[in-house]
């Protein structure tokens, strides 16, 4: 059975792993390199870098990252941040990333994802979903009927006036392999994932989603994964202040009866 | 005689698969050109994406004749994920659309699309258990996770091709083994311990064959 997958999240910005609540309040979370390494060690069952530099003569730096991780990580390896050329998928990949996220230059020019799909399969091609509440007052107000949400670009900064859901539905038949979703009004919170968002975005395509922005608890945690139809969930803060292990995640969801891949691996290697 | 060739075929794991192998400890390098593939004294055919444009890549570079005389004299072949549904005689695969594309022919069977109604592609961790005694799967006999992302999988006309089955909505073939021709679904460069482990398995089927 397919597993629920855990995927550390690292927001990479000027070569150092950063984390921010709500988009902004950066922190220092450490070496990008050092912290795949320890995730992967750890159990994670893949890894997401998210380079926030973007500046566009500062971005090949995270070529370097990826090259270094790939060298000493054996996960799936997902980039993300500035990737707006075919070019720049085929130098992240040739450096060991498998897949790139792909997020406001996909809204600027949407044939971007069928380039990427046609060019190296859609299992590379992830795309990165900002998505704010548009009608709701708080994180669970709005009536049902009325509910919906705003895709936002350029790192949560500029509204685009395009809807989730119909955003989410063309960059499927565009040949999206993955979607990856943040919940902006829950990102960095430790409140819960937004619950509804999810479950509306697993209802309305069949590729699989990954959760992202919320979770404080491991409770939450399994809440995406099984109320919100999630494939797998996104972590960085409880991670990276170590609120809780790979391994403890890993032990609750198997509790709970998720399928789960199990840590301690290691032992494999001994011939 | 150089240790393992893998295929370049343009294919976008090739770095990843690199990296493993030599992390798992054996000799390798990296080649498009027939004349070096067929010094090799195994060959790992990496692959992703989509199989009508590999088979075109493949034959226009003219790597198919070497990978059938290698097939015939025994050597040690894995592919991995494409490169395991290239060995069959075709797929319904072809970009991101369904129609009928021939592959290399070497095992008999094809490729086939996941039915509707399952989450597609097929994206995680999932049990390969094998389903005969292989030494491509020394000391994982009980089945172990390893990394799938794919939208087809693989029925091999004959069922004593079968090396390692995998569920989901259906019980399927992720690895097949036909004497010393091995092919997987998955993808051991991206499977942590698991995967390392299985990529030292076939460099000991090198080293044993010597």
């Amino acid at each position: 059975m397919l597993a629920k997958r855990i995927i550390p999240c690292l927001d990479v910005r000027d070569g150092r792993v950063v984390k921010g609540t709500r988009f902004v309040n950066i922190r220092d979370a450490g070496d990008p390199v050092e912290r795949a390494g320890f995730y992967s060690n750890e159990g994670a069952d893949e890894l997401v870098f998210l380079d926030i530099t973007a500046s566009v003569e500062k971005r090949r730096a995270i070529i370097d990252v990826v090259s270094k991780t790939a060298d000493a990580v054996f996960i799936p390896l997902t980039v993300g941040g500035g990737i707006d050329s075919p070019e720049f998928m085929q130098e992240l990949l040739q450096s060991g990333a498998d897949k790139v996220s792909l997020n406001t230059a996909a809204l600027n020019n949407p044939q971007l994802i069928k380039a990427g799909a046609s060019r190296f399969g859609c299992q590379c091609i992830v795309v990165a979903i900002d998505a704010k509440r548009a009608n709701a007052t708080g994180k669970t107000g709005g009536s049902i009927k009325n509910l919906h949400w705003e895709v936002y670009s350029h790192g949560g900064r500029t509204p685009t006036g395009r809807d989730v859901i119909e955003w989410v539905t063309e960059a499927e038949q565009l040949g999206a392999g993955e979607i990856l979703l943040t919940s902006m009004d829950a990102d960095g919170t430790l409140d819960g994932y937004d619950l509804e968002l999810l479950a509306a975005v697993t209802g309305a395509v069949k590729i699989p989603v990954i959760a992202s922005g919320g979770a404080g608890t491991l409770e939450h945690l399994y809440e995406a994964l099984t109320t919100g139809g999630a494939h797998a969930v996104l972590a960085a803060s409880i991670l990276h202040f170590g609120t809780y292990s790979i391994e403890d995640i890993k032990k609750y969801l198997s509790a709970r009866g998720l399928p789960i891949r199990p840590t301690g691996t290691e032992r494999y290697i001994e011939l | 005689m150089t240790e393992i060739i893998i295929i370049d075929s343009n294919s976008a794991n090739l770095s990843s698969v690199y990296k493993a192998v030599k992390a798992a400890g054996l000799e390798a390098k990296v080649s498009d050109d027939p004349k070096i593939i067929r010094t090799a004294r195994a060959l790992i055919f990496p692959g992703v994406g989509s199989f009508g444009h590999a088979v075109a890549q493949i034959k226009n570079k003219g790597l198919h004749e070497p990978v059938y005389d290698a097939v015939a004299a025994g050597k040690p072949f894995l592919g991995i994920c494409l490169g395991m549904q290239l060995l069959l005689a075709g797929s319904e695969e072809a970009g991101c659309s369904v129609e009928k594309v021939p592959g290399l022919n070497i095992i008999p069977g094809f490729s086939k699309r996941f039915p509707a109604g399952l989450p597609v592609p097929h994206v995680g961790w999932n049990l390969a258990r094998p389903v005969i005694k292989s030494a491509l799967f020394a000391g994982l006999e009980e089945g172990a996770y390893f990394y799938f992302t794919h939208s087809f999988y693989v029925v091999p006309a004959n069922d004593q091709h079968a090396a390692a089955k995998t569920s989901y909505g259906l019980d399927f073939v992720s690895a097949i083994q036909s004497n010393n021709l091995f092919g997987v679904q998955f993808h051991p460069e991206k499977s942590g311990p698991a995967g390392l482990r299985l990529i030292r398995n076939f460099g000991k089927i090198i080293a044993d064959r010597l």
